[in-house]
Formats: C-alpha cells, structure tokens, sequence
C-alpha cells in the first residue's frame, strides 16, 4: 500500500511539473501581448456541457448518466463508469452499512420511472412576438419537454423525488435559450424588456436552495437563459494575474483550461464538477481551499453583468477601492433577480508546486473542533481542513473500495488495533480531520508539521494521506449516493450553516463551543422531529465542520430517513428540515454559508438581515428590475 | 355603565369556554400510584440497605466529576474570568487578589459529596423516619419517569418546602431508587450549625448567602458554579423554587434568581434541553408544626425547647404519620419557550458574558415559575384532617363531632369533584376516619363530651390576657396551617363566591380586585385573571353551587352551603387585610418605618380582640401581614420612601380606605370609630374612586 500509494505520487507530481513548464512555454509564446484573447464568436465551442444537456446527464438524478452506485446481482455495491477514482470499484462494506443505518434491505426497491413522460409536462406557452425576433437574432432556442424540464428544478430533495415519481411539474420553463457570449445575452434580455418575458438564468443547475423553481403564479412566458455555451476564458493577464472568463463555463472546464497555461483559480466547491462560474457569482459561493484562495467574494475583480436596465460594470479593475458600496456585492448573492452574470475578471495562482493529503484522528468530535479552532486563530489552516464526526466517519469507511492484498488488510488491521486498542479511542466517538496543503513542497512539509504538532495537543493523531484523500472523494460521490439510496426507500439531503466559535476551552477534556452545541442542538432536533412526525427508522445525522475563519466555522449537516411507511415522505423531509433550520437559527448559526436563499429560505430572510435590509435589497430590485423581467422570486 | 357591559359580554364568551377549561385541566388529573418505601425498611436489615450496590444512570453516560475537578472548571471560565476582570478594574485591586477571593467564595459554597457520607445519613435516616413515620410513599411511576429524564436532559428537582426534612428526604428517596444524587441549593443559615452543615455538604448540598445583591463576584462565581453542573449533566440540580420554607404550609411566591440560572444555558443553545421536575412533599403531621405558629407570631419558642436534645427525643415519641412524595411530570423548558421566547436574540453577544435577561425571558420565567409551583400544588397529596381543620376554624367555638363528621363527608365530596388529591382511607367507616385523625392532630383539637374544638395550650400558672391570646393564636395558626393546604383547591372558587356575596352584579370586577389583591398570599400566575375566573366558573357551575343563564351568575338554591363554606374559608383573609387597612388609616404615625410595621399591626389586633371587636387571630400572622403590605405596595396605595437608612412607609389614606370598603362590604367586624359603609355604594364607584386618587386601574377592567 506504501509503495502504491509512493508511485502514484511522484506520478502526479510529475504530471504537475509538466503542466507547470507547458504554462511556462505558452508565456513566452505571448510574452509580447501580455494576454491571451478570443474573440467572441470566432472559437468552437469546446466545453463539457451540451445543450441537450440530456445526453450526458441524468434526467432525474445527480451527475453523468454513466456513473452511478448499485447494488450488484451479489448484493455488493459498485460504482460503474470510469470518470472517478471509484469508478469501476466494488464495495464491499457499504450494502451492510446501509442496511444498518437505515434499516433498508436491497430487496426493497424503489425505482424511478424510467423516462420522462413528455405529456405529462405542462405545454408551452410561447410569446409568438418574442420568439419571432429571437429568430431574426440567430440565437439558438427550444421548446422540447425534455430541455425545458431539465431546467426546470436545481437539485433539492423535493425536486429530484418528483421527477423519480414521474410527478407533474406545476410550472416549467416555456423555453430554453442558448446565448453564445455576452451580446446574445444583452439583445435576449432587450427583447424579453420589449415584449414582457420572465427570464430564469440557467447554469450549471446545481441549485440546492429551489431557486430555479418556476414560480408557479408566473403567467407570462418564462425563458430559461441556459448559460452553458457562454464557456470561453477570453483572456489571461499574466501580469496582474487575472483571467476574464465567460460565466457560463463550469468549474472543471475553467480549472482544466487554465491549468494548461499553468494556472489556477483554486476555487473548488464540491459542485465544481458541473456548477458555473455565473452561479457561484449569484450565490455567493464557497470553495473548499478557501483558506489559500479565498471565497468567490474575494476572487472576483470585475464583472459584466446584464440587467433590464443596461449592462452593470465597473470602470477599472483596481484591487480595492474606496467608491461607496461596493456594486460587486449587489450581485453576489442576488440568485438571479437583477440580471445575468456574462463575464468575470477573477484572479488566477499559479498551479502549485506540490500538493499533499493528510488526515489526524480526535478521540472525540470536540477534541476536533477544538483543534480547528486552534489552528484558525494561528491562522496556519492547510489549503482546506475539514472534521468528519463518527457518523461520517463510519460512512466514509463504507466506502473503502475492495482490497486485493492480504498485506493491506494485515496493516489496516493493525492501524486499528493501534488506534482504538493502544490509544483507547472508541470506534463509535473517533473522528476524523481531513487536510489537504498546497504550495512549495519545503514549506508544505513545513506547514503539515506545524498543523499535526496542534493536532498533537489536542490528541490527534496523524491518520495518513489515503485517508485524507478519501474524505474529498466522499464530496464528490454523496450526491450519486443520494440516488441510490433513493433506489431503496431512503431520502436524503444536505444543508449548511456558519456559526462563531465561542469557545470556552477547559482542558481536553472539556470544551464548550457555540459550534459544538449547535452541531448536538440540531442532530437532536431531527432526530425528535423524526420521531414526532411519525418516522420509522432512526434517521442519520452527521455534520462536518467544512470551512473555519477567523470567527467562526461553516458546518454542513447530511441527514437521511428511510421513508417505509410514510405517506408523503417529501413533506416529512421539508418539516424536518424546516426544524433544523429553526433550530440552527435559534443556535447562533446563519441562514446560509453558502448555499443561498433561493425560494427554500425566504421566510427567514427579515428575521435574518432585517425588515430595514430586505427593504434596501428590495429597492435596488425595483430599480433594476421594475417590470421583474428575472422573475424567479428567489430571495425577497 | 361601559365597564359593566364589557363585563357581560365577557361573561358571555365565558359560558363558551367553561369546556375549554375543563379539557385543559382534565388531563392533570390522571394521578399515580404510590408505593411504601419504609414497608422494606421495617423488613430488612439498614446496615445492608445503607452498604449496597449504588450505581444510578448518569445523563448520557457522563462520568461523575470529582467536586474538586468542578471547582477548577468554575474557577478557570471565561464567564469568571471576565467577571474578574471587571471588579478588579473598577476596585483597582489585582486580578489575582480578586481570582483569590472567588475561589474563597466557592470554597464556602461547593458541595462536597461523598456516598460514604450518603450511606451514613441512610442508616440514620432509615432508624428515625421508621420511628417518626407510619409510611413514606413515593409515586414509582414519577421515580420512572425521572430516571429517563435524567438521562435524556440536564434535570432540574423543584420540591415544595415545608420542612427541615425536605432535601435530606429527597435524597434518601433517589438513594433507594438508585438514580443520581441531587446537588441541592441550601442557605447559608444551615452553615450556621458546624456539624450539621459540613455532614449537609458531604451529602451534595451547596451553600448560599440569602442576600448578595450587589456582589457581582459572588453572582458570578454562584452562577457559573450551577450552570457548569447543569451543562455538564454531572448531577440533577435541587432547589426550592419558594426560596424558604413555608411557615404556612400555603405555597410561597417563588424566587426567580436559580431558576434563571438553570434555564439560561438553555437559551444560550449550550444545552438541548432542561427538564424541571416539579415534587410535591406532604407531610400529614408537619414535624416543625407549633415552630411555625410561634415564630409566626413573633413569639418566642417555648422554654423546654431551647435544650436541643430534650426537643428531639420529644419529636421522636411522637407518631407524625405519613409522608407522600410526588414526583410530577418532567416539564420540558423547550416546549414551554415555544414561540414565547426568540432564542436568537442571544446571538449577538459573547456566551461568556453576563447580562440581564431580557423582558421577554424574565417574563417567561416568572410564568414557569408560577406553573411549577402550581404543579406542586396540584400533586400535594392531602389528609381527611385537611378538611376537618377548614371546618374547625370556621367553628372556633366548636361543634358537635356527629356535625363535622357529617360536614366532613360534604366537603370530602365537594373536594373531589373539585380535583382535590384526597388521600382517604377508601375501606375504613367515615367515623373511623374522622377519630383517627383527632386522635394524631390530638395536639390541635379534642373532643370533651360530643364536642370538638381547638386545644388552647394549657397555661402553666397565671397567665396574663394576653398571653392567654397568644397560646390560642398558637392552636389557631397550627391549624390554619393545615386549613391552607387545601385552599389551593378551592382558592378560585372561593374568591367567586366572595365577589357574589359582595355584590353580585360586578362579580367580574369584584373577583379581579381579590385576585389581584391576594396574589401574594396564593399562587395566582401573572396575567391568569380571566382563566382562573373561568375556572372558578366552571367549578361552581359543575358542582351545581351556581348557574349560568346567558350573561349571569346566580346562585342555585342547593349553592348556599357550598358559597357560605367558601366564603367562610377566605373570611380569615379578607378580615385580616380590612385590619391592616384600619390600621394604616386610623393609628399608623406620620413616620412608620418597614420595621416598625409588623409590631405595631400586631399590637393594634391584639387590642382588637382583647377589646371583643376582633376575632380574628389570623391577622396576628407576620404573613398575613407582610403580604397585605405588599399588596398595598402593589396597589400604590403604600409607598415605601427612603429616608436614611429607614425605610418608611408613606400611606395614601384615600386610597387604603377605599380598599377598606371594598373589603369590608358585609363584613362583620365592629369597631369603635367605624365609620358606616353607604350600603347603595356600588363597587364601580369606588373602584372608579381608587382610579381618581391615582391608582393603578390594572385591576379594574
């Protein structure tokens, strides 16, 4: 396993130096402009999303329609498709963890419809002037049932269920439209002014927050404004180290292409794989290695931004300046309502030297906690730090693919024997901090001292690479999990929240935190909802603690129930759910850290910025937008 | 008149919501069980009983915390740090002097418990309740309950208090039941008794000052102290919400300071949530019975015992028969705060420091602090002679024992339709009933011939009158003391039926004035007017004393006895009250200060009745006469003014006359200089009277 785990290393090191010197090549090649520029409707679009979007991704469910888990003809859980590391893999001990968890069997199914029945999907109501113009403009555009449902939902419980269920949608988009760059979106949103069009933007659809929900009272015709053709980086200063890039293109585009010229944006949401960079400007995301990069806020530097008023953009593209409020900040975050998001100037790093995993083991998820937060007033937090509990813990175990080698089952044998016989930490409270450092590899080395040295006094123990590595896997293949469990009667979802530390720290012992009692508080809360809302089976709740600041922490919650007996297992869900959120408010935790409001969280919104807030947000509303040509509703 | 129709209507709406009422209180009334814990005691060795196997569930499993790793957790939080931070800048002395003194401070309070010590007080407790006590029930259904509690959420133990016995019982009890030992909330003044305080404190009590008003140090470490044990869960906390014990035997106005301190960490989010458990001890003989009467009357305690030793071997022949345990309902602090309090608030300032509760959790206390003690009240379990000693002192001259056999019955079935917790031998004839119990209480009441009545204690030689007043006020107020047990019971509808009597077409009014007026001698919750003039209502009309047709209420020709006992059950108070009125009115000097007040209130009765205008002996009661001060100071009718170190007491002369005649409508008390009450002089002029002179018209609707 040591010897394995050393070679793809120095693999993947080398592959990075490559990537570094071809950056460094295509420098001098442009060394004399500067900047690398595209012209607008000069290149091909090479992009990963199509615009039957259907064609590689589920109708009805998370991702790629290739990869997905099942439970094989052996009971055993396999992931199929070759896009991830798991690809390909069996499973052997997830089918008994989820069967303990939940309470489920594999041999109760329940299956989703298989295709979409177009007939049960409301017809469209088109806007005949407005589609005749959009003709004469040449911007291509569809009103299949297919393309207008795949844009009519983001990814909430809720939605994906209905679509399992072969449910009817209330509202769906009427018609979809592909902008091409930036001037289609300026005459698309001119004719939609012109002939009283509601304007959903659309882009990469990973919305948790309802927010592309079609408001069911909307009666005129409703345009999705599919963004994903807009997916060009149309430059890249090396000078100022920025890159102005289309804001349609998705996450794993815009971190392919820029690592070919030996860059990086190091903006990594889990959603990266298909969420946009216009979507993460809407809701103000966050991205897993904001401790060396920062969050979306930070990275952005300029944008270009088309409202029903004209285009919004600023004049320079200083670092920071002193000009009243910062308009910037009316657009991250506005989830649609005041225009459409078409080019961002963002920053770029230099693809890192070197880049390591790690891991520790807390006897206990205070001791954890504790220990993140002595690593964020050092300020000496890795590129990201993560604490799974034992929930997570356990699950990420589950997930540890079939091993060949005798030897590598001897040593993981014995790592355990170590930790929980020799070290005294009890396998149903042990938890585990992920890590991953970036930079220079001396200073890398340097960095993951000084973190496993606090760990130390907080009795951590390093736990190795692999199972740091595994950890981020987790993020990427939750939401395929969610699928399959909803092959067998088990809903699931996830939600988040940012909350101060308030630490009172005793001893190792003993340690107090607004954090920790949030985390407790909520877990009961579902846990007493389930039960009073007639749930069968004890549900899963875990958390992690994702992010850490100076101030406080960002927390995310998974929380799943096998629904056998439940008559309307949704709306169990939605009122848990809504407790949780209850709860985390009355806790000190925020209304989102990341997500954003969307429809799901609008009721909070007052309590949350104040009614003197909402009235502020309201008015720049009205302003931009007085005929509520974005009217998706989110937010206000 | 507008303030008589609104009334109308709102007895209108009334007549709806008598069967709202009844399902509300219904619910309550499904009681439990009990068992003898003493049954196995007499059966089986002490020793062993006091050396077994103790291992009681702990909340979620936490391990105990040795008392002193507790000490350090309080002396090293940030809560204790920022208080001292605070008093060492404003005195200017050093943080360590100051961090010195708190860790005095907790060293004075902090508990120091140990089993052995435990074991210890098992035995001797065994040996002296099985000497004192025919039996001591424990509902086991409530024990169940507790214990599930006690692992799900911090526990908070809320028992009434009415006797020394109280905690060292309460103990014993989880003891037997093996469930975790309580940490228990004492006053200072146990310290007092070297000995007897250290044992208290090995036996998990903790010690605070009565008064520390200002100490914000002692505040601190005090708080922190209990709320580090509540968080922690490392053991239920105890605590008498009455503050002190309850010379009466009438539950006392509770005290917010700890139940504030308990539920705070609930709203802070620092724990999921507190259960209270409101206990209800009744004892059928009151160890500390003429105790009470005595310090009542600000007499002193009688010659023989002073001499501690011959007191308790006195105590010990004595039979005191049983004592009943409650244990009600865990009350969930989370569903009671239920949209009552926004816990978000709390968001905007750091955990650790200390701030005032704001208005709408101290509202929010007071509420659950009223609630709990009325569960207390509810779950007290009462004896035949509860009922005997109400109708004894309606007789003062006696009665016949075939009479209050018979009334006794009576009012044994009024008390029951009214939900009372009757504890009344089910198979026993009613004659044998009522002579047992004459028989126990034979210290308060004899028959000579078919007469019963009150023992007047038996003067020793010649007795000046008024000595010879005061040994009957003593027998008087012993008895009362059981009389008061039941009135939580009746209460409402008493005060109805004294508003009916009065005048009865303001009964509405009339009834908020007593209400208002008495809700420091009772539990009457805050804001509770209309629901418990419901409820009174309600009774009433369900055992038939009054109907309601459409807007009215009127008596029912079988209603007499029912009104009549009633009023004659209150008539102590509202006697009492009219005497403190006379009082302030007609002799109290210019400058009465607070202290002088209660001296001077009792000589001006005992004048009253040696002069044959009083008879009333109730009045002689500091209770009495501290909470008709109090209700005056409420009423603004009383100002207390600072004046040196004095507090004086300004009276509004205008005002405490109306009062007065609002009180003494059909009163029959006479008295030299009484001036005659106009009998047309309806209760809306007067009320409309106190309104001019400045009064508060929360009372008038």
């Amino acid at each position: 396993m040591a010897s394995d785990s050393n070679s793809s290393e120095s693999q993947r090191i080398a592959q990075q130096r490559l990537r570094i010197i071809a950056g460094h090549l295509q420098k001098h090649k442009d060394d004399d402009s500067g900047t690398i520029a595209t012209e607008c409707k000069a290149e091909a679009n090479k992009g990963t999303v199509p615009r039957k979007r259907q064609e590689i991704m589920k109708w009805n469910g998370w991702g790629y329609s290739d990869s997905k888990f099942l439970f094989n003809k052996k009971g055993q859980a396999e992931f199929t498709g070759k896009r991830y590391r798991l690809s390909g893999m069996v499973l052997p001990s997830l089918q008994d963890w989820f069967e303990n968890t939940f309470g489920a069997s594999v041999n109760h199914k329940s299956p989703a419809t298989p295709a979409l029945n177009a007939s049960a999907v409301p017809p469209a109501s088109l806007n005949e002037a407005f589609v005749e113009d959009l003709k004469a403009t040449g911007i291509p555009f569809s009103h299949e049932a297919e393309d207008r449902v795949f844009r009519a939902h983001g990814h909430c419980l809720h939605e994906i269920f209905a679509l399992r269920e072969g449910k009817k949608f209330e509202r769906v988009p009427d018609m979809v439209v592909w902008p091409n760059c930036h001037n289609d979106v300026v005459k698309i949103v001119e004719l939609a002014c012109k002939h009283n069009v509601c304007l959903i933007p659309y882009g990469g659809g990973t919305s948790v927050t309802s927010a592309l929900e079609c408001p069911p009272e909307e009666t005129r015709c409703i345009v999705s404004l599919d963004t994903s053709q807009m997916n060009r980086i149309l430059w890249i200063d090396e000078k100022n180290l920025v890159a102005h890039v289309e804001a349609g293109i998705i996450g794993q585009d815009l971190e392919r292409l820029l690592n070919e010229s030996g860059y990086c944006t190091g903006h990594e949401p889990d959603s990266m794989e298909f969420s946009s960079l216009g979507g993460w400007v809407a809701t103000r995301a966050s991205g897993m290695k904001k401790n060396v990069y920062g969050n979306i806020e930070d990275l952005v530097i300029h944008l270009k931004v088309v409202t029903p008023r004209g285009v919004i953009e600023k004049s320079c593209q200083g670092p920071r300046m002193s000009t009243g409020p910062d308009i910037h900040h009316f657009i991250l975050g506005s989830e649609g309502t005041l225009g459409v998001v078409t080019e961002v100037t963002m920053k770029i790093r230099p693809i890192p030297e070197y880049q390591k995993y790690g891991s520790v083991v807390f006897p206990n998820f205070e001791a954890g906690v504790a220990c993140l937060r002595e690593v964020a007033k050092q300020r000496c937090a890795p590129a990201s730090i993560r604490l799974m509990d034992n929930e997570q813990f356990q699950f990420g175990h589950a997930l540890k693919p079939q091993v060949s080698s005798i030897f590598t089952n001897f040593v993981e044998g014995l790592k355990k024997f170590y930790i929980t016989k020799f070290k005294g930490f009890d396998p149903h409270q042990l938890v585990v901090a992920t890590l991953l450092f970036e930079g220079d590899r001396e200073r890398v080395l340097q960095h993951e001292k000084q973190v496993y040295d606090i760990a130390a006094t907080f009795g951590g123990l390093a736990a190795g690479e692999d199972n740091g590595q595994r950890g981020y896997i987790l993020t990427f293949v939750i939401a395929y999990l969610r699928d399959l469990g909803m092959d067998y009667y088990v809903v699931a979802e996830s939600f988040e929240t940012s909350v101060p530390w308030d630490s009172l720290c005793f001893s190792l012992l003993l340690s107090f935190f607004r954090v920790l009692d949030l985390c407790r508080n909520v877990k009961e809360r579902i846990n007493r909802e389930c039960k009073e809302r007639g749930v069968q089976f004890q549900p899963l709740t875990s958390c992690r603690v994702t992010q850490t600041y100076d101030a406080g922490a960002c927390v995310y919650f998974y929380f799943a129930f096998n629904y056998r007996g439940l008559a309307d297992p949704v709306h169990t869900y939605e009122r848990v759910e809504h407790a949780a959120r209850e709860e985390i408010l009355a806790n000190g935790g925020s209304l989102s850290h990341h997500h954003g409001v969307g429809k799901l969280r609008k009721e909070w919104m007052k309590e949350s910025i104040s009614s003197l807030g909402v009235g502020m947000l309201q008015s720049v509303k009205d302003y931009v937008d007085p005929d509520n040509i974005f009217g998706n509703r989110n937010l206000l | 008149r507008e303030l008589s129709s609104e009334s109308n209507i709102y007895i209108y709406c009334l007549n709806i919501l008598v069967f709202v009422t009844l399902q509300q209180r219904d619910p309550m009334l499904k009681r439990d069980c009990f068992e003898d814990i003493l049954e196995e005691r007499r059966n089986s060795s002490d020793l062993k009983y006091a050396l077994r196997c103790y291992a009681p569930v702990l909340y979620k499993g936490v391990t105990p915390c040795k008392a002193n790793m507790l000490k350090n957790i309080v002396l090293q939080s940030d809560q204790l740090h920022y208080v001292i931070n605070q008093v060492s800048q404003e005195s200017g002395e050093a943080p360590d002097i100051i961090q010195e003194e708190a860790s005095v401070i907790l060293e004075e309070m902090a508990h120091r418990l140990q089993i052995s010590t435990v074991r210890c007080f098992a035995f001797a407790l065994s040996k002296a309740f099985k000497t004192l006590f025919q039996h001591v029930c424990v509902n086991e259904e409530g024990i169940q309950r507790l214990q599930q509690a006690i692992q799900e959420h911090p526990v908070v133990l809320l028992p009434s208090h009415r006797s020394y016995m109280d905690f060292l019982l309460m103990s014993y009890i989880l003891y037997t039941y093996d469930l975790a030992l309580p940490v228990i909330a004492a006053g200072m003044d146990f310290m007092g008794m070297k000995f007897v305080g250290e044992m208290l404190r090995m036996s998990g009590a903790f010690f605070i000052r009565r008064s520390f008003g200002g100490d914000k140090l002692y505040w601190a470490v005090f708080s922190e102290y209990v709320k580090t044990m509540l968080r922690n869960g490392f053991a239920p906390i105890e605590f008498f919400l009455e503050g002190t014990r309850s010379r009466t035997c009438k539950s006392l106005t509770p005290k917010l300071g700890l139940l504030n301190i308990v539920i705070e960490p609930f709203f802070k989010g620092e724990v999921f949530d507190v259960n209270l458990v409101p206990v209800s001890i009744s004892y059928e003989r009151i160890l500390e019975e003429s105790l009470y009467a005595r310090e009542l009357l600000g007499v002193p305690k009688p010659k023989e015992s002073t001499s501690g030793l011959l007191k308790a071997r006195r105590i010990l022949s004595e039979d005191y028969g049983s004592i009943h345990v409650y244990f009600g309902q865990p009350v969930s602090v989370r569903s009671l705060a239920q949209g009552k309090v926004n816990r978000s608030t709390y968001n905007l300032f750091p955990r650790h420091i200390p701030r005032k509760p704001m208005e709408e959790t101290q509202s929010f206390v007071n509420d659950t602090a009223y609630r709990i003690v009325r569960l207390q009240e509810d779950n007290m379990v009462l004896k035949p002679w509860v009922l005997m000693a109400s109708l004894l002192l309606q007789n003062l001259e006696g009665l016949e024992l075939s009479v209050l056999t018979e009334q006794t019955v009576w009012l044994r079935g009024l008390a029951l339709s009214y939900a009372a917790f009757l504890d009344w031998p089910d198979q026993a004839p009613t004659a044998k009933v009522v002579s047992s119990s004459l028989a126990l209480h034979r210290g308060l009441a004899c028959v000579s011939g078919d007469r019963v009545s009150l023992v007047v204690g038996e003067p020793l030689g010649p007795v000046t009158p008024e000595e010879a007043l005061f040994n009957r006020a003593v027998s008087v107020l012993s008895c009362a003391s059981y009389r008061n047990q039941v009135l939580h019971v009746f209460l409402r509808p008493a005060m109805l039926a004294v508003a009916m009597l009065h005048l009865s077409d303001e009964v509405y009014n009339c009834f908020s004035f007593l209400w208002d007026m008495f809700s420091n001698d009772f539990i009457l919750c805050p804001g509770d007017t209309v629901q418990d003039f419901e409820e009174a209502c309600y009774l009433l009309v369900k055992t038939g004393a009054v109907q309601m047709p459409q807007q009215d209420i009127v008596m029912t020709d079988i209603g007499q006895p029912t009104l009549s006992f009633f009023n004659g059950l209150l008539e102590p108070f509202l006697q009492g009250y009219q005497v403190v009125c006379r009082y302030l009115c007609e002799e109290a000097s210019e400058g009465l200060t607070e202290k002088q007040y209660i001296p001077a209130v009792r000589s001006f009765a005992v004048k009253l009745i040696l002069a044959g205008n009083l008879r009333c002996y109730e009045v002689l009661s500091s209770d009495m006469q501290k909470n008709a001060l109090a209700a005056l100071l409420r009423m603004d009718a009383v100002r207390k003014v600072k004046v040196a170190d004095q507090v004086t007491l300004i009276v509004n002369k205008m005002a405490v006359n109306s009062i007065d005649d609002i009180l003494g409508k059909n009163r029959m008390i006479s008295h030299i200089n009484q001036t005659p009450i106009s009998p047309s002089l309806s209760l809306v002029a007067v009320a409309e009277d106190l309104y001019r002179d400045g009064l508060t018209p929360s009372y008038i609707r």
